[in-house]
């Protein structure tokens, strides 16, 4: 995993330099980056249900589209656990999250999974990158207690630099403290 | 014209030299307020008073001392910039003791148009060290990191942030951390989360010309540079909590250098090069801990209050500079090393990366006001504060580079 991935940069370092003209690099130019949440891929899930078609003369076949329906039921997935201030204990209210994703590890070995540790606004952004990775390998342990294997999954940081939610309140601060799965 | 010195003093030193500083004669023409930088830059040094003066006097002109005396200045810089037939600039500046009534000196810089705000820095520099003894740092370089919703920009400016010197070193639509200039100032680490997760890099900051460093399984932080420039620290995760390690500045060659359970990170090497401080969790809290360059046995060295991180060492080695939690206030400390005395630098409550102007004499760090992320400096007394004017926009993680660019 880490080769393939060390392969990809050194390809995207090689298109910077040869692209770059001048001293200031720009990745600007790159292609989006997906945001998920929660209701994406519901026009998905309508369509493999209400299939063009279906239902009339005596011809009629159902597609039940296997992918598309774990899609579905994926975007709709819980993805985010959430902590307690200064804490990295992964709360029982979010056991049925990280037992999920775990399943779904084991059911699927080739699955990969990005755990992505974030920290409130507050305090140094090193300081607080350190804490989100912690937060992050709490949920990689308990994955892997629940049968998900090491090599599926990826702890990573975003510490203070990437908040859900805006603003200084206890409730902001709430929200951003989180651990988000994302597929790789 | 050009009117963007507005150094926001708050603050008043003991000692400050009140000096007079011209517009230079054909300054107009070239199109920069040398006199006018050459006194913002003696100001934000806390050092000097700048007296209000409208008259223009060149290096060959014979101030009359007497006047100046009245007007309480004890020094007095005058000067000229003339267009060359090349299209470069010829900029002299002479200074005078106006209390003995006799010339300290002069000098005369060729440079090209874009480079005439480096030559009121490098008049600013002479002056001051003509003055205090000390050298000056107006002519070095600063990197911060500017973010305007989803575009960060890392970027290279002139040490005032005068922002008609601010150059883009990185344009990313993912964040970017941490920047650390190399002793040489030619390269520049940083932190970019452009792959969606923390990696360390490496960039010729002239050519753009880059390198992924550490890209290890989990996070790859916190970089910062031996004295010598052959040796990175920076803090990885690969083996699960974050750890401190060395590595050559081409990334080969990692070694870790911490054993903890804890979470080990920020790595500042002194100026020997021996020695490492950093932070800890190791003891409960965040505390600033420091070891022996290769590893081994860490000394607490943060003892008040309960978060106490990015530690900042001076030049000399004498004087740390951090940021404590206090209360619901991140704050500006400075800590004397073999004293252990402690002060507070700022009466603000986000501070935040605070970094030595190489001279030892001023420190950069942000801060918040009136709801936005600014960039600041300080004197160690902390008596004397500039806003930096970068722009509008948010602006974090001041770096001050070193001598020479």
């Amino acid at each position: 995993m880490h080769g393939k991935l060390g392969t990809t940069v050194a390809s995207v370092v090689v298109a910077m330099v040869v692209a770059a003209c001048g001293s200031s690099v720009k990745l600007d130019d790159k292609a989006p980056v997906e945001t998920r949440s929660p209701g994406d891929g519901s026009a998905d899930a309508n369509a493999g249900a209400q299939g063009p078609g279906s239902g009339t003369g005596q011809s009629a076949v159902a597609t039940v589209d296997l992918n598309r329906a774990d899609e579905a039921a994926n975007a709709n997935m819980p993805r985010a656990v959430y902590f307690d201030f200064d804490s990295f204990v992964v709360k029982d209210e979010f056991r049925p999250v990280v037992e999920l994703h775990a399943k779904r590890l084991a059911g699927q070995r080739s699955r990969k999974l990005a755990l992505e540790g974030h920290t409130d606004e507050r305090g140094g952004s090193e300081y607080n990158l350190a804490l989100g990775q912690k937060r992050a390998e709490a949920v990689l342990k308990a994955m892997v207690l629940l049968g998900a294997a090491e090599n599926q999954l990826e702890a990573v940081s975003f510490g203070k630099e990437r908040p859900a939610v805006q603003g200084s309140t206890e409730e902001a601060w709430a929200r951003n403290r989180r651990v988000e799965m994302k597929d790789r | 014209m050009l009117a963007q010195f507005r150094v926001e003093i708050s603050g008043v030193g003991a000692t400050q030299l009140p000096i007079a500083v011209v517009r230079f004669r054909g300054e107009d023409t070239a199109g920069q307020a040398l006199g006018g930088i050459v006194r913002a830059d003696l100001e934000r040094s806390g050092q000097f008073r700048g007296i209000d003066t409208t008259a223009t006097l060149d290096e060959s002109s014979t101030p009359v001392m007497d006047e100046w005396r009245a007007r309480s200045a004890d020094a007095l810089v005058v000067g000229s910039a003339t267009r060359l037939a090349d299209g470069r600039f010829d900029v002299r500046y002479k200074l005078w003791d106006t209390v003995r009534g006799v010339p300290l000196g002069g000098q005369s810089h060729v440079v090209p148009a874009i480079d005439l705000r480096l030559a009121a820095h490098r008049i600013a520099d002479a002056v001051y060290e003509r003055l205090t003894g000390n050298k000056g740092v107006f002519a070095t370089r600063i990197a911060y990191v500017k973010r305007s919703g989803r575009r960060f920009q890392l970027i290279v400016s002139d040490a005032d942030g005068a922002p008609e010197t601010e150059r883009e070193a990185l344009t990313s639509p993912d964040p970017i951390i941490s920047p650390a200039w190399s002793p040489s100032g030619r390269e520049l680490a940083y932190v970019s989360f452009e792959t969606q997760k923390a990696v360390v890099w490496v960039q010729e900051v002239a050519t753009g010309e880059r390198k992924a460093v550490a890209d290890f399984r989990g996070s790859n932080s916190a970089p910062t540079w031996s004295p010598d420039g052959s040796t990175l620290a920076v803090t990885l995760s690969r083996e699960g909590v974050s750890q401190l390690y060395l590595m050559g500045r081409d990334g080969a060659n990692v070694r870790r250098i911490t054993q903890s359970s804890a979470i080990d990170t920020e790595p500042v090497f002194t100026p020997d090069g021996r020695s490492i401080y950093f932070v800890s969790d190791r003891g409960g809290s965040p505390q600033i801990y420091r070891m022996a360059a290769s590893g081994g046995t860490a000394e607490r060295v943060s003892f008040g209050g309960s978060y106490n991180i990015s530690p900042s060492i001076s030049p000399d080695g004498q004087v740390l500079a951090y940021i404590t939690r206090n209360g619901s206030a991140f704050r500006l400390m400075a800590m004397d090393v073999s004293g252990g005395n402690i002060h507070a630098l700022t009466d603000t409550n986000d501070d935040e990366s605070p970094s030595f102007a190489p001279n030892g004499r001023l420190l950069i760090y942000a801060t918040r006001s009136q709801g936005r992320d600014v960039l600041m400096t300080t004197t160690l007394d902390g008596k004397i504060k500039t806003r930096l004017l970068s722009s509008g926009l948010d602006v974090r993680e001041p770096i001050w580079g070193p001598y020479g660019r």
